[in-house]
């Protein structure tokens, strides 16, 4: 029988008995009006072609599989990076749930966040109850530092006005008149998780920096040595943070990350646990008005965050999620520039070694075609790096990307050789991608864990690189930025492609003659 | 550069608020003042006398031509009319569905975003009707419009309205700056209305700054998709809107935190006017010889 107490079966192999594979058939048969075998598989092959492609491009009122996020997502990801910072989401529970299981699936990590569980009443009279007692509740149970309130869909249709309910919510006692609440309006069905990630870091600095919503003076700005930086909505968050704090210690350079949330999302289990671990101090996040200049490693994160700190006067440099030789050079001779700090002997080894691993296996990698899809940053990144390597980019994808994004890509596709037969495909889906995949094939696909369909489907190997991966763990512990970044990435690039040549070479007396030992 | 003064127009829906605004903000433009006028009603009916159209694209329904908002350039939605007045209309759900209070927020926002608010030495928001949910009150949060004109008549349910509005106004006047810069009365020759709009601006705490008179020229202006400003400038009419509209200048961004009363007191205050007789069981619903005829 199917099941028994001794040996029990999972899904993987329980659903393949006899008795549940007859069940499905039979209720596939009796109850789910089927097409015909034939049918089905004559649309499989539709789909495959350029006059499906057609339509499909022609879609108006329809999006398939984004490849994108919502707003309070990168509301979330913004907060947790300073030190004991609970995430408020005054909406109702379910989309907080949602936040929470998102990141805790990609960094294997729990996601403290709490919602002001707003329901009918709520949306009816106002969610300012809502906002008072939640407060109250959360800085009660939690013992937060710092509460950082951004807001979804439903408190953004009735129009709820944040500022004025925390006020409100103070004056009522729910927090102490000088505890630290920044907020920032992230409606979901606007722009996407980098568009929530921007405004909650907007609304963080401007809190510190411009009198914490008139209960304070404005900070005055003294100039002094150090830099902030700001690394954007990353799924490699974790090593990278590491990274480029280790790369700065070397350099010497006296920082500020804003937002680091390294150690949130890497927590040792060592007994004890900790709701809030790392993070930016909060007096940090105030003294960080005086540094000399503030990077962001992502620039279309970051628009309007570093818009406002540039008129701060700092000197700011925005790049795009730079990865390998030249993008890592091009991001510390900035640093070296702004700091006045010289790149140091043990860097300019590692860039050495990277340049060796790329001549190393430049052989396999030249000239292979590439589609990739992703945030704007991510995917621009990548790109650069493919056409370093001398790989092909062929297709680049952006849900969240608009038109700004496409001109950067075509003016990055025109700077190499490599880039000549690729093109950006602002604001679409994975089912345009899927119709690409078909009707002009490539080798491989970078992307996401959501790409494993394409795979599927298409037969295009996946490597994932992107927010979310689900389905491999802790990836996001290893850095992709800096020159072991990039080895990092060029790793994971070349063992697909390896696995790919054994995959086709392995079949015993066919042609297993190129199933070589040695690479 | 003066300060930008960010003011607004509420007042219940048909009390003539649109054409009291746009008559009064064509007397500021004839005084020099680079004006923006935000429309913040569905029916996008704020701007039509400046710009002599029937109904100006809206920021809502280009953006749901386009796809969204962000796909929206300035120059798409702003139009220059009369004296240079810059307008822009919010628009919104045709009436039944939707939501129109969503529409002004996401339209104010847009504006401050793409720097509408740069070169203009007023803003003003033209709201309908009462302060009916959140979106509507986008105007009266802080940073925005920090004095409320609202327009009103004699009329018991204008009063009513005008009552309303000073909640909304009081909810946000502490966490915020806004406050009540006056009423305008649009005269609509009930019995003692002068009186009654005085008596409800000293209720409300602050002062009725103008009564405006009726004038039928406003209806020819009307017609012709004009301000009474433009179409007959020397008429008494224009001047009333120009002296109203120096009130407004000179009162340079002042005014109360309303202290708005309830529906008894408001009752109350009609009664002592004679308007309502104290309760009057005749007059009262139905009698009971007519409920059993």
């Amino acid at each position: 029988m199917s099941q028994n107490a001794d040996h029990v079966l999972d899904h993987f192999e329980l659903f393949r008995g006899p008795e549940y594979k007859e069940m499905l058939a039979n209720k596939r048969e009796k109850f789910e009006d089927p097409c015909a075998a034939a049918e089905i598989e004559r649309v499989r092959e539709w789909t495959k072609t350029p006059e499906y492609r057609e339509k499909n491009f022609g879609r108006e009122a329809l999006t398939i599989n984004p490849a994108k996020a919502c707003q309070p997502l990168g509301a979330v990801f913004a907060a947790v990076g300073f030190e004991g910072t609970l995430p408020f989401v005054h909406g109702s529970q379910g989309c907080v749930a949602y936040y929470r299981s998102h990141f805790s699936r990609h960094f294997k990590e729990p996601t403290s966040c709490v919602s002001s569980s707003m329901t009918e009443d709520a949306a009816v009279f106002g969610g300012l109850n809502n906002m008072v007692d939640g407060l109250a509740n959360a800085y009660t149970l939690y013992k937060p530092k710092m509460i950082s309130v951004s807001t979804t869909c439903m408190a953004e249709v009735i129009g709820d006005d944040l500022n004025a309910f925390i006020k409100g919510a103070k004056e009522k006692g729910s927090v102490p008149a000088e505890f630290d609440v920044p907020f920032a309006h992230t409606p979901a069905f606007v722009g996407s998780h980098i568009t929530g990630y921007d405004n909650v870091m907007k609304g963080i600095v401007e809190h510190f920096w411009d009198g914490k919503a008139g209960t304070a003076p404005r900070l005055e700005r003294v100039p002094n040595e150090k830099i902030n930086f700001i690394g954007g909505f990353d799924g490699y968050t974790v090593g990278n943070l590491r990274e480029v704090k280790r790369l700065l210690g070397l350099m010497g350079v006296e920082h500020t990350i804003l937002a680091d949330n390294s150690d949130t999302w890497d927590t040792p289990t060592d007994g004890e646990f900790r709701m809030y671990d790392g993070g930016t101090t909060l007096e940090d996040a105030a003294n960080a008005v005086h540094a000399k200049g503030t990077i962001s490693m992502q620039e279309f994160c970051t628009e309007k965050t570093l818009a406002y700190i540039a008129g701060k006067g700092h000197q700011v440099a925005a790049f795009n999620h730079p990865i390998g030789v030249a993008a890592t050079d091009k991001f510390l001779m900035e640093i070296s520039r702004i700091t006045g700090k010289s790149i140091p002997e043990a860097i300019t080894k590692e860039r050495g070694r990277l340049v060796d691993a790329i001549g190393d296996s430049s052989a396999h990698i030249h000239g292979k075609k590439f589609a990739l899809y992703g945030d704007p940053d991510l995917t621009l990144g990548l790109a650069g790096f493919l056409m370093e390597l001398g790989a092909e980019p062929v297709h680049i994808l952006s849900t969240n990307g608009g038109k700004a994004w496409a001109e950067r890509v075509k003016a990055l596709l025109e700077s190499s050789p490599f880039g000549r037969n690729c093109h950006a495909y602002p604001g679409k889906d994975l089912w345009h991608m899927r119709s690409l995949l078909f009707t002009e094939p490539v080798d491989f696909l970078i992307g996401n864990t959501h790409g494993k369909y394409l795979e599927r489907d298409t037969g295009t190997p996946l490597i994932r690189i992107g927010f979310p991966i689900f389905d491999r763990h802790h990836h996001h512990r290893y850095p992709v930025w800096g020159y072991q970044g990039g080895m990092n990435v060029l790793v994971w690039i070349l063992d697909k492609i390896f696995d790919e040549i054994d995959r086709n070479t392995n079949v015993a007396g066919k042609n297993d003659f190129s199933f070589d030992i040695i690479r | 550069m003066a300060q930008l003064r960010q003011i607004a127009f509420y007042g219940k829906g048909g009390i003539g608020k649109s054409t009291t605004s746009q008559n009064t903000l064509a007397a500021l433009a004839e005084l020099g003042q680079r004006i923006l006028i935000v429309g913040c009603d569905p029916k996008a009916d704020s701007t039509r006398l400046i710009l002599h159209a029937k109904a100006q694209d809206t920021i809502l329904s280009l953006a749901a031509q386009q796809g969204s908002v962000e796909d929206l350039e300035l120059e798409d939605v702003m139009k220059v009319g009369y004296k240079d007045i810059k307008c822009v209309e919010s628009g919104g759900p045709e009436p039944g569905v939707g939501c129109a209070g969503r529409g002004v927020i996401t339209s104010i926002n847009f504006l401050e975003e793409n720097g509408a608010y740069e070169d203009i030495d007023y803003v003003s928001y033209d709201v309908l009707g009462d302060v009916v949910c959140g979106g509507f009150a986008m105007p009266i949060r802080e940073n925005k419009a920090q004095e409320i004109y609202i327009v009103m008549s004699g009329e018991m349910m204008a009063m009513y309205a005008a009552n309303n509005i000073s909640k909304g106004i009081l909810k946000y006047a502490n966490s915020g700056g806004v406050r009540l810069g006056g009423l305008i009365c649009n005269e609509r020759q009930t019995d003692k209305e002068l009186e009654l709009a005085e008596a409800m601006a000293k209720k409300l705490g602050t002062h009725l700054i103008y009564f405006v008179p009726r004038d039928n020229v406003v209806q020819h202006a009307e017609l012709r998709r004009m301000t009474c400003i433009e179409y007959a400038p020397e008429s008494k009419q224009s001047n009333h809107y120009r002296a109203l509209a120096k009130k407004i200048h000179v009162n340079g961004g002042k005014g109360i935190i309303p202290t708005p009363i309830t529906m008894d007191e408001l009752e109350d205050m009609l009664m002592e006017h004679g308007i309502i007789k104290p309760i009057d069981e005749a007059i009262v619903g139905k009698t009971a010889a007519e409920l059993a005829a």
